[in-house]
């Protein structure tokens, strides 16, 4: 279906089908046309336009010192985009794959996170690090890794992942225009993930650090993020049958965490269900659960429950299936939030 | 039948791959087989008078400021202080080469650079001292934090130095770093950005002989650390880092061709720490005597005092004037160290992000009313005389 939006001098213009890949790209090209200080770099992010064609025509419209083919060396990427941001730029790292950020990890838990800190604020660091993240890609080993639980272990670093076609875009642009670093995980199965959408007029997006309620209901909340929201929408809807009306949170941002939403939901609700595919041991459900718990223990008619990936790595594409966290799993896990006490 | 014997095995002769070429003549990169002097060498006759005489001041304030701080940690003042004493050559000429719009990259035994560039001493010592950690503003002074990981500020210099580079700014980059050092990934991956880049950086490494206690050889089979920089693509220099006028002058050659836009260089000051790796370390344990003495008779101070008397320039009084100037920045320093620094904890939530998270808040209330309540309890003995 296609429907007018209305453009901020007041066109109308039409929305057309877009892909979360084209969104990305487009914020990436409306940030630089904007800042001048806005500069993009990593490995083939220029004449090849990424892996994944996020940055495709970066190049060619800015050139190569605003889009730039960097050697491949994550930590002298990172590194470099710190000394960067120190001289008033605004770099935007592509880390290529999730688990190929991993070298530069001493970067950014050394200097990135922590710049503002150590110089008493005199010297914050606008980076914003893309990791296309998560699995169901077919991706074979060190390509599908859900990383999210060191980030938001990791103080001074915003942690955002957009699960739509209008949060990619406004979350790209705001995390771009943060004074903080932002980690910003791009779920890679929803690139391809189509919704109407006018790159002349995107719809307006709640800032980084508040949750969206994508689905209200009444009986359970589902609180998850990423690639994990189209799940829970489906499970949503196929919970109906069994009279289960759920209410579903998208996180959007995990640091900042929105408590206020999550919690107002579940206390309407007295049921929590957290569902991400990254492993669930020491995972985000474990910390999400337990601020659940802190503030609506008294509201909860059921144990908070986790449905995670397995505590596994990542495994061989031929399995993954198995391995990441379904509808029915969704389901049975609703299931056993003890219905029978309720009744 | 042998190989040789195989018809037409004569007629081929294979040919180097297609790609084959070399991008860089190897030859002009590669250092002098000798560390450059300067100090007792006909070379020193081009060296202007006064800035070996400025060269000579700030070694001797350099080396009581080293034996001052190393001092106020057995007093409890400084929680740690790694030394630099032996190696002054290396800090002050590394500072007096740039210029005020260039940036200094220190790693934590730098403190004397910083502070020979014009930082203010005590400001340079907030993170030994341990109540905050970089006691300045890095923009204000271009001097970015003193590095504690290893090498993780060389890829910074790059990137600064490329984006000065690209703002149109004339700036060169300088960024210091161990021996040790030079193992770390950070290094090679930001020598061979800088290289690609071509950006005005110079990367200064201090081989003072151990990291912490592992000796150079040890620590890498290259046949110098300045070798290195011709598998990047850039010159590799060889210098005396005990002689001052060599240091300040491979240096002041190295960010001159920086800022040329001829791309970066790798110099290596051969040089020794005379004291333990800090004031927590204990050096007997791993090396002898009798280098340390052979290092005496080298060292940086003496070799240029050395020279100067001889030519004229500087005479006991001189000498004494210089010492008593040190003793005096000593004095004032060891006074403003023994004022017990100003901690305010609510600052632990102030600069974690540009606005607080709620969640950090929540905390930031919880700790104020800790405070309160250690305030209220503290009034309460004293009222009650206690």
């Amino acid at each position: 279906m296609t429907t007018a939006a209305v453009t901020a001098d007041g066109r109308r213009t039409k929305a057309k089908p877009a892909t979360m890949a084209q969104a990305l790209g487009r914020a990436l090209r409306d940030s630089m046309a904007e800042d001048p200080t806005v500069h993009v770099l990593g490995e083939d992010v220029g004449t090849l336009g990424g892996v994944f064609r996020i940055t495709d025509g970066l190049a060619k419209e800015f050139g190569d010192d605003r889009c730039t083919d960097t050697p491949l060396a994550e930590a002298g990427i990172l590194g470099a985009a710190v000394g960067m941001a120190m001289y008033g730029l605004r770099p935007v790292v592509e880390m290529q794959f999730d688990a190929f950020a991993y070298p530069a990890f001493e970067q950014l838990m050394s200097h990135v996170a922590k710049m503002r800190n150590r110089t008493g604020g005199a010297m914050p660091l606008p980076i914003t690090v893309r990791v296309p993240y998560g699995g169901g890609i077919g991706g074979v080993e060190h390509h599908s890794d859900s990383s999210e639980a060191y980030y938001m272990a990791t103080p001074g670093l915003h942690v955002v992942t957009p699960a739509t076609v209008d949060d990619a875009y406004g979350l790209l642009r705001e995390s771009i225009a943060s004074d903080d670093p932002v980690i910003f995980l791009e779920p890679k199965r929803l690139y391809w993930s189509k919704a109407d959408w006018s790159p002349e007029a995107p719809a307006a997006v709640e800032p980084i650090g508040k949750a969206v309620v994508r689905r209200p209901g009444r009986s359970a909340t589902l609180i998850t993020y990423g690639p994990s929201l189209p799940v829970c929408m489906e499970a949503a809807e196929a919970a109906l049958a069994e009279g289960w009306d759920l209410e579903v949170v998208d996180l959007r941002s995990l640091v900042p965490f929105d408590d206020e939403t999550v919690a107002a939901s579940v206390r309407r609700t007295g049921r929590a269900v957290v569902v991400h595919e990254s492993p669930g041991f020491g995972g985000p459900g474990g910390e999400i659960a337990a601020r659940i718990t802190e503030r609506c223990f008294h509201h909860l008619e059921a144990p908070v429950l986790r449905v995670a990936g397995f505590d596994i790595p990542y495994p061989p594409p031929m399995l993954e299936r198995h391995h990441l966290p379904g509808v029915d799993r969704v389901l049975d896990a609703v299931a056993r939030l003890q219905w029978e006490a309720d009744s | 039948m042998t190989v040789q014997e195989l018809p037409g095995a004569a007629a081929y002769r294979p040919t180097p791959p297609p790609a084959w070429k070399p991008i860089t003549d190897p030859a002009p990169l590669l250092p002098d087989p000798e560390p450059h002097r300067v100090l007792g060498t006909d070379a020193v006759a081009d060296v202007d008078p006064g800035l070996l005489l400025r060269l000579h001041a700030e070694l001797v304030r350099g080396r009581r400021y080293n034996a001052q701080a190393t001092a106020l940690t057995k007093q409890g003042r400084l929680a740690v202080y790694p030394s630099s004493t032996g190696q002054e050559a290396c800090e002050i000429a590394a500072a007096l080469v740039l210029e005020e719009r260039d940036w200094l990259f220190p790693s934590y035994r730098d403190t004397l650079a910083a502070v020979a560039r014009g930082l203010d001493p005590v400001e340079a010592l907030t993170l030994l001292r341990g109540d905050r950690h970089t006691g300045y503003d890095p923009r204000e002074h271009r001097i970015a934090p003193l590095c504690t990981p290893l090498a993780t500020q060389l890829p910074h210099a790059v990137g600064l130095a490329h984006a000065a580079r690209l703002k149109g700014d004339d700036v060169v980059a300088l960024a210091m770093v161990g021996d040790g050092g030079t193992s770390e990934g950070d290094f090679h991956e930001a020598l061979n950005f800088a290289a690609v880049w071509k950006a005005p950086v110079v990367f200064f490494v201090q081989n003072n002989g151990f990291a912490i206690s592992v000796p150079l050889a040890k620590q890498t089979a290259a046949p110098s650390l300045a070798h290195k920089a011709v598998g990047y693509g850039m010159p590799g220099r060889l210098v005396d880092g005990n002689d001052a006028a060599a240091v300040h002058q491979v240096l002041g050659e190295a960010v001159a061709r920086a800022r040329r836009g001829e791309g970066p260089t790798l110099v290596e000051a051969v040089t020794y720490r005379m004291e333990a790796h800090t004031n927590a370390d204990d050096a007997t344990r791993y090396r002898v005597d009798s280098e340390v003495e052979a290092w005496k008779a080298h060292d940086p101070v003496r070799l240029l005092e050395r020279e100067l008397t001889e030519r004229g320039l500087l005479d006991d009084e001189g000498i004494a004037q210089a010492k008593e100037a040190a003793e005096r920045m000593a004095a004032a320093l060891r006074d403003r160290m023994n004022a017990d620094p100003e901690l305010v904890p609510m600052d632990l939530f102030t600069h974690v992000y540009a606005e607080q998270t709620s969640q950090l808040r929540e905390q930031a209330a919880a700790l104020r009313a800790e405070l309160d309540a250690e305030q209220d309890h503290d009034e309460h003995d004293a009222e009650a005389g206690r």
